[in-house]
């Protein structure tokens, strides 16, 4: 039906829709070429690295370059904090944004105009890096994992949509808790967060996603080699070639190339694993940003 | 709380019977604790790291010294800013700031609405939703991980780009160190991760266009190209223009992470931005003060820039003069 457009194609609009197809299928593919060259980087042998330039599919298999990141003490103990830091951050950072959301969400609250407008500014203004910097180290939060976590813990824009949400589900639902004996903070943890599932969903993949891939935080909140995230240790590795911090056994030293295009990998996977989800529900939240922030 | 209800008693005597509006207040405290005590840990949060940094920004007017605290500190007035704009570096950071924001308002900007236009065109929409699935992964990528594919593409004597382009150009650059690409990386890198994604909005605009008025159009016969044209372009051009005024809103904001990653010491003449020179001069090198300075001048004007930009976008929003 709203295929209208289409209609009463004249010979040029076809050779234009051939020449599209081809344009947009070859940048697709442009998109994920350099993963496609990584990955098959990954599998080949030091030696195929070294004398072909670009291929997309290694000659001879070799697992070695896994082998020597998965079984490197450093590069695990950076995956494992990765992991838990975003768990743990992701859900911290939620449960603040909620539950500052949903106080907001009452039109009666007094002072919730002045707290909005406070807030709203914070997404124009801010004091900037040295002095968060200084809050943190003062808080005493710095080389802890709190610090890749507390400073960034409520995104005043997903606040915002987060408390609208909250704001246009029916008003029915906590009178009844309210009748039932319910005050306002039991109603949020049985009523409201259930009801909202898909909308925290999205905010926790929102957040997760910027934890996990978060770079400048650890860079400046942790001075410890050994606390560093895969974001830190995946930089030491290809931009700085620093091949030591992958802390090898001396006896089997790592393939140098290989090691790069492996950590890239595997960095990149969660990433990968979870775009289905992604890609559903953050290209609907920016479209709910650009409608109403 | 004694002292807030005769306060507010008092001003609004003249509206309110003071008796009735004392226990007004009374009781909304009682009514809305619950409220109240969920606000707690949120106010903590923006008090300690949005506002309390705020407050810290005043040692860019200071000679902070650590082991005296921010109070102690003696004033300096406006000396950091004096310096600041004194030095070679102030026309060089703006200048490095500027060419890429501008290069990114004139090469990746049109990109996306090109792109955004050619996938609206697409008939087959199986084939359209699986070449956005593709052209959105890298939105999702790390800078860090999008800068280690920079290093590996062009890495000296190994990269396939490496090769690629020195030998079509002939020539044997070290295009990760020389200064003269240093932009095109970074515009190629923003190209790369944020096209894709950046045509969502367009598209959304491409969705809502009226479809009768192509049918008018058909029986006018009028072809593919003058209803994208006449039809389509100026439909989105509303977008479009709102998207560009914000987007020059957000000039000065180069992305820190990007910048960092591809900055190193054979290419920072051009790349030093504000964002990274107030962590080489503030972090690296311990100038709390001078750097807070050029934090602020940056967070001031950088709201200039996005309410003269909200407002300009509100103007040609309203009026609609397209």
């Amino acid at each position: 039906m709203a295929r209208e457009k289409y209609r009463f194609n004249t010979p040029a609009g076809r050779v234009f829709d051939v020449f599209n197809v081809a344009l947009l299928v070859a940048l697709g593919l442009l998109a994920m070429l350099p993963f496609i060259y990584v990955t098959a980087g990954s599998f080949a042998t030091e030696s195929e690295l070294a004398t072909r330039s670009f291929f997309l599919w290694p000659e001879t298999f070799s697992l070695r370059a896994y082998e020597s990141i998965l079984t490197s003490p450093a590069f695990l103990r950076a995956m494992i904090t990765t992991i838990a830091v975003t768990a743990v951050g992701t859900v911290v950072q939620l449960l603040l944004t909620a539950s500052m959301a949903y106080p907001l969400s009452k039109g009666n609250l007094p002072g919730r105009r002045l707290m909005l407008s406070l807030i709203v500014f914070t997404m124009v203004f801010s004091g900037g890096m040295i002095p968060t910097f200084l809050m943190v180290k003062d808080l005493g939060l710095l080389n802890t994992y709190w610090a890749l976590i507390l400073p960034a813990a409520i995104n005043p824009f997903s606040l915002i949509i987060i408390k609208n949400f909250f704001q246009q589900l029916p008003a029915e639902l906590e009178e009844s808790a309210k009748i039932d004996g319910a005050n306002e903070l039991q109603t949020l943890w049985s009523v409201i967060l259930p009801l909202s599932k898909p909308v925290l969903a999205t905010f926790a993949l929102f957040y997760a996603v910027g934890i996990w891939n978060d770079f400048m935080s650890p860079l400046l909140y942790l001075n410890d080699n050994s606390m560093w995230t895969l974001q830190m240790f995946l930089r030491q590795v290809t931009v700085a070639t620093d091949l030591s911090i992958i802390e090898a056994d001396p006896s089997q030293l790592p393939p140098a190339q290989g090691v790069k295009f492996a950590v890239i990998v595997v960095a990149t996977l969660p990433i990968l694993l979870f775009y289905p989800f992604l890609q559903k529900h953050f290209a609907k939240g920016m479209l709910i940003g650009s409608v109403k922030g | 709380m004694v002292v807030l209800d005769r306060s507010v008693a008092a001003t609004e005597a003249l509206v309110v019977p003071p008796r009735k509006r004392r226990a007004g207040v009374r009781v909304h405290f009682t009514q809305f604790k619950w409220l109240y005590l969920l606000l707690v840990p949120g106010i903590i949060y923006f008090a300690l790291f949005r506002y309390g940094p705020m407050g810290g920004a005043i040692i860019a007017f200071k000679d902070y010294v650590p082991f005296l605290g921010i109070a102690d500190s003696p004033w300096v007035g406006f000396a950091h800013f004096e310096d600041f704009f004194a030095s070679p570096d102030f026309p060089r950071l703006l200048a490095n700031t500027l060419i890429l924001a501008l290069l990114s308002l004139v090469i990746a900007f049109p990109l996306t609405i090109v792109v955004a236009l050619l996938l609206n065109e697409l008939r087959l929409n199986i084939l359209k939703r699986s070449v956005q699935t593709l052209i959105y992964i890298p939105h999702f990528l790390s800078w860090t991980v999008v800068a280690s594919l920079t290093y590996l593409l062009f890495a000296l004597d190994a990269g396939p780009l490496f090769h690629a382009i020195n030998g079509l150009l002939g020539t044997d650059i070290n295009f990760l160190t020389d200064p003269a690409w240093f932009r095109p990386i970074i515009v190629l890198q923003d190209i790369w991760k944020n096209t894709g994604w950046g045509t969502i909005i367009f598209l959304a605009a491409l969705a809502s266009v009226d479809q009768e008025q192509y049918e008018a159009a058909i029986i006018d016969g009028a072809g593919r190209f003058q209803r994208v044209w006449h039809i389509t372009l100026p439909s989105i051009m509303p977008t479009v223009v709102v998207m560009l005024v914000l987007q020059m809103g957000q000039v000065l904001n180069t992305g820190f992470e990007q910048i960092y990653l591809m900055t190193n010491s054979l290419n920072r003449q051009v790349a030093d931005v504000f964002d990274t020179y107030v962590y080489f001069m503030g972090i690296t090198q311990g100038s709390y003060s001078y750097s807070t300075a050029v934090g602020l001048f940056k967070a001031v004007v950088g709201v200039i820039l996005i309410f003269g930009a909200n407002w300009l976008a509100r103007r040609f929003n309203q009026t609609g003069i397209f």
